[in-house]
C-alpha cells in the first residue's frame, strides 16, 4: 500500500522501492536499536535493584544516542593480521542479514517491505546470512577468542535453526500459507482468534491445539532466543571467557554494526513469534478507527499494536536475560538436541493428527 | 523417560520460579544513592581529609613524627623572650613560631595515626572528601598562619638573637678565661 503511494508520489518504481526499504531502517530499526539499548540497561538495572542511566536527559533517555555519537568518533582499529576484506565486510554482512528479514515483516496491513508469497522461509533463510557473517569476522579477527566465539555461534544457530523451523513447519501446517501477511489477516478479530488460542477456525479442533499451540510458542520463542546469541544463550560472546566472542577485534562503528545487528535481531524475531502466534499486527479488542469510522486511522494503531507486541517479546528476552545464568555448552547443545528438537517433532505430528479432524 | 519427562518440569517450573524472582526486584525501590546530588551518610568517625587548627598548635612535631609515609612537614623557629605567641586554647603559652606546616594528601593514607599523638588535640579529620586535583602540587597544603615573608622574618629574628647571645657568650667566655689564665 505504501509502494503504490510512493509509485503514483513519485512516478518512478525504483525511488518507491528504495523509500520502501529504507522506511524501517530509518523509522524503526535505528530508533528501536536505540530505545532498546536504553530500556535493557533499565531493566537489567532495576531487576538488581539499581537506577541504570540517570544522568543524560530525563531518567538516562539521551544515553544511547551519546552511545553512539561516541562510537562514531572512535578510531576504526584494524590490526595488521587481521583479514582485512573478510574483516570489513563481516559486520556489513552481519547487519545486512538481519535487516534483510525485516522486509517480509508485516508491520500493519499498510506497511509490509515486501509482501513474499514465501515470507517466514525467506525470513529463516536470510537470517541463517548472519552465521557467515560472524564466521567471517571470526575468522578474520585472527584472534583464538573470536575464532572461538564464532565457531560456537555458527554451532549454535545452525543447530536451533531446526526446532525454529519445525515449529514454523507446524503452523505452515494449520494455516497453509507461508505469508506472514496473510497469517496476520487470518487471525484478524479478537484474541481468540490468535493461533496460540488455536487459530480462527472454531470447533472441537481449536481446544484440542491450544496446548499444543503453546508448547510450540515455547520451543520457538527458546530457540529464536538463542538463533540471536542472548543469554541464556550467548555462549558465542561469553564475557568471561571469551573476552566479547567474535566482535572482539572490532571497534567504532564497526563495533556498532553487530550491535544494531543484536537489537534488530531482537526485534525481528519476536515479530516473527508475534505474527505466528499473536496475530501479529491485529489488535486482540477491536480497534478504535472502527469505532469511531475512521478508516485511516486502522493502520496507524495496528502498526502501534505490533510494537506493542514485539516489545513485549523484546522485554521478555531481556527478563530472561537478567534472569538466567549462561548455558555450558554441551548443555546447550543438550537441550536443543535432546529436549527441543524431540518435542518440537511430536508436536508437529500430534498438530498434524489434530488438523486431520 | 520419566527422567527426562523430569528435567523438563524441573526447568520450567526452576525458571518460572527466578523469573517471578527478577520480576518482583523490578518494583523494588533502587539502593543506588546519585552522589553528586545526594550524600551518603557517613559514619561518624569517618576519616577524610586533616585539618589543623593552627590556633592550638605548638609546634612539637609530633604529628610529624607519628606518619608513617611522612608526608606531614613541620619547620618551627623560637621565639624570642621579648615575643608573646599566644596561648593555646587549653591555656598552654606557646614557644614555637610554626614557620612551615605542610601536608601533602597526595601521600597521606588517612590512616589518622597523626591524630593521637598530638598533644593539643589540633590536627583533626573533618568530613571532607571531594578534594580532587588536576595538578598533584594542588594537594599539598599549607596551614601556616605566618607569611612566607613573616616566617622569614621570624628566622632573621632567631637568627639574630642567636648571634647576639653567641657573642655575648664569647665575650662571657673571654672575660673570666683571662683571670685563670693570669693565675696560672
Ligand atoms: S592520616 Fe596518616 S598518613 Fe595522613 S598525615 Fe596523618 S599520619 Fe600521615
Ligand atoms: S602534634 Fe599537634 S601541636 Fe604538635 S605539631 Fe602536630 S599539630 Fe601541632
Amino acid at each position: 500500500m505504501t509502494y503504490d503511494f510512493f509509485n503514483k508520489l513519485f512516478g518512478s518504481q525504483i525511488v518507491a522501492a528504495l523509500i520502501q526499504s529504507l522506511l524501517p531502517l530509518f523509522f524503526f530499526i535505528l530508533p528501536f536499536a536505540l530505545f532498546a539499548v536504553w530500556f535493557e540497561r533499565k531493566v537489567s538495572a532495576h531487576m538488581q535493584d539499581r537506577l541504570g542511566p540517570m544522568r543524560v536527559g530525563w531518567h538516562g533517555w539521551l544515553q544511547s544516542i551519546a552511545d553512539i555519537l561516541k562510537l562514531i568518533q572512535k578510531e576504526d582499529i584494524i590490526a595488521t593480521e587481521n583479514d582485512k576484506p573478510l574483516f570489513n565486510i563481516a559486520p556489513l554482512l552481519v547487519f545486512v542479514g538481519s535487516y534483510a528479514a525485516f522486509a517480509a515483516i508485516p508491520f500493519s496491513s499498510a506497511f509490509i517491505g515486501s509482501n513474499l508469497d514465501l515470507g517466514v522461509f525467506f525470513i529463516v533463510a536470510v537470517s541463517g546470512f548472519v552465521v557467515a557473517g560472524i564466521l567471517m569476522a571470526g575468522w578474520a579477527s585472527n584472534n583464538k577468542y573470536s575464532l572461538l566465539g564464532a565457531m560456537r555461534s555458527a554451532a549454535q544457530i545452525i543447530s536451533y535453526e531446526i526446532p525454529t523451523i519445525l515449529v514454523i513447519v507446524t503452523i505452515v501446517m494449520v494455516t497453509g500459507t507461508l505469508n506472514l501477511n496473510t497469517l496476520s489477516e487470518m487471525q484478524t478479530g479478537h484474541f481468540w482468534n490468535w493461533m496460540i488460542f488455536g487459530g480462527p477456525t472454531f470447533g472441537i479442533a481449536k481446544f484440542l491445539l491450544i496446548p499444543f499451540m503453546i508448547l510450540g510458542f515455547v520451543i520457538i520463542y527458546i530457540s529464536t532466543l538463542a538463533e540471536v546469541n542472548r543469554t541464556p544463550f550467548d555462549i558465542p560472546e561469553a564475557e568471561s571467557e571469551l573476552v566479547s566472542g567474535y566482535h572482539t577485534e572490532y571497534s567504532g562503528m564497526k563495533f556498532a554494526m553487530f550491535f544494531l545487528a543484536e537489537y534488530a535481531n531482537m526485534f525481528a524475531v519476536s515479530a516473527v513469534v508475534a505474527a505466528l502466534f499473536f496475530g501479529g499486527y491485529q489488535s486482540p479488542i477491536g480497534y478504535l478507527g472502527n469505532l469511531i469510522g475512521i478508516k485511516w486511522f486502522i493502520p496507524i494503531e495496528q502498526l502501534l499494536w505490533f510494537t506493542a507486541k514485539g516489545l513485549f517479546f523484546v522485554f521478555v528476552q531481556m527478563w530472561l536475560r537478567w534472569t538466567l545464568p549462561r548455558l555450558r555448552v554441551d548443555q546447550l547443545m543438550a537441550a536443543c538436541w535432546k529436549y527441543l528438537i524431540p518435542l518440537a517433532f511430536v508436536n508437529l505430528i500430534i498438530i498434524g493428527l489434530i488438523t486431520l479432524i | 523417560m520419566r527422567e527426562y519427562l523430569q528435567n523438563i518440569w524441573t526447568a520450567v517450573i526452576t525458571i518460572m520460579i527466578g523469573m517471578r524472582v527478577t520480576f518482583k526486584h523490578l518494583f523494588v525501590p533502587a539502593v543506588t544513592i546519585q552522589y553528586p546530588d545526594v550524600k551518603p551518610q557517613l559514619p561518624e568517625r569517618e576519616r577524610n581529609r586533616l585539618y589543623v587548627n593552627m590556633d592550638d598548635c605548638i609546634g612539637c612535631d609530633q604529628c610529624a613524627r607519628a606518619c608513617p609515609v611522612d608526608c606531614i612537614s613541620i619547620e618551627t623557629v623560637k621565639g624570642l623572650p621579648t615575643e608573646d605567641l599566644g596561648k593555646t586554647s587549653q591555656g598552654k603559652k606557646k614557644a614555637l613560631w610554626v614557620t612551615s606546616f605542610t601536608i601533602d594528601y597526595a601521600k597521606c593514607c588517612y590512616c589518622q595515626l597523626c591524630v593521637f599523638p598530638c598533644p593539643t588535640e589540633c590536627i583533626y579529620m573533618t568530613d571532607v572528601y571531594e578534594f580532587s586535583e588536576y595538578d598533584r602540587d594542588n594537594l599539598i597544603y599549607n596551614f601556616s598562619t605566618l607569611t612566607p615573608e613573616e616566617a622569614e622574618q621570624k628566622k632573621i629574628n632567631y637568627a639574630q638573637f642567636e648571634a647576639e647571645k653567641a657573642k655575648e657568650k664569647a665575650a662571657k667566655a673571654a672575660a673570666p678565661a683571662n683571670p685563670t689564665a693570669v693565675k696560672e
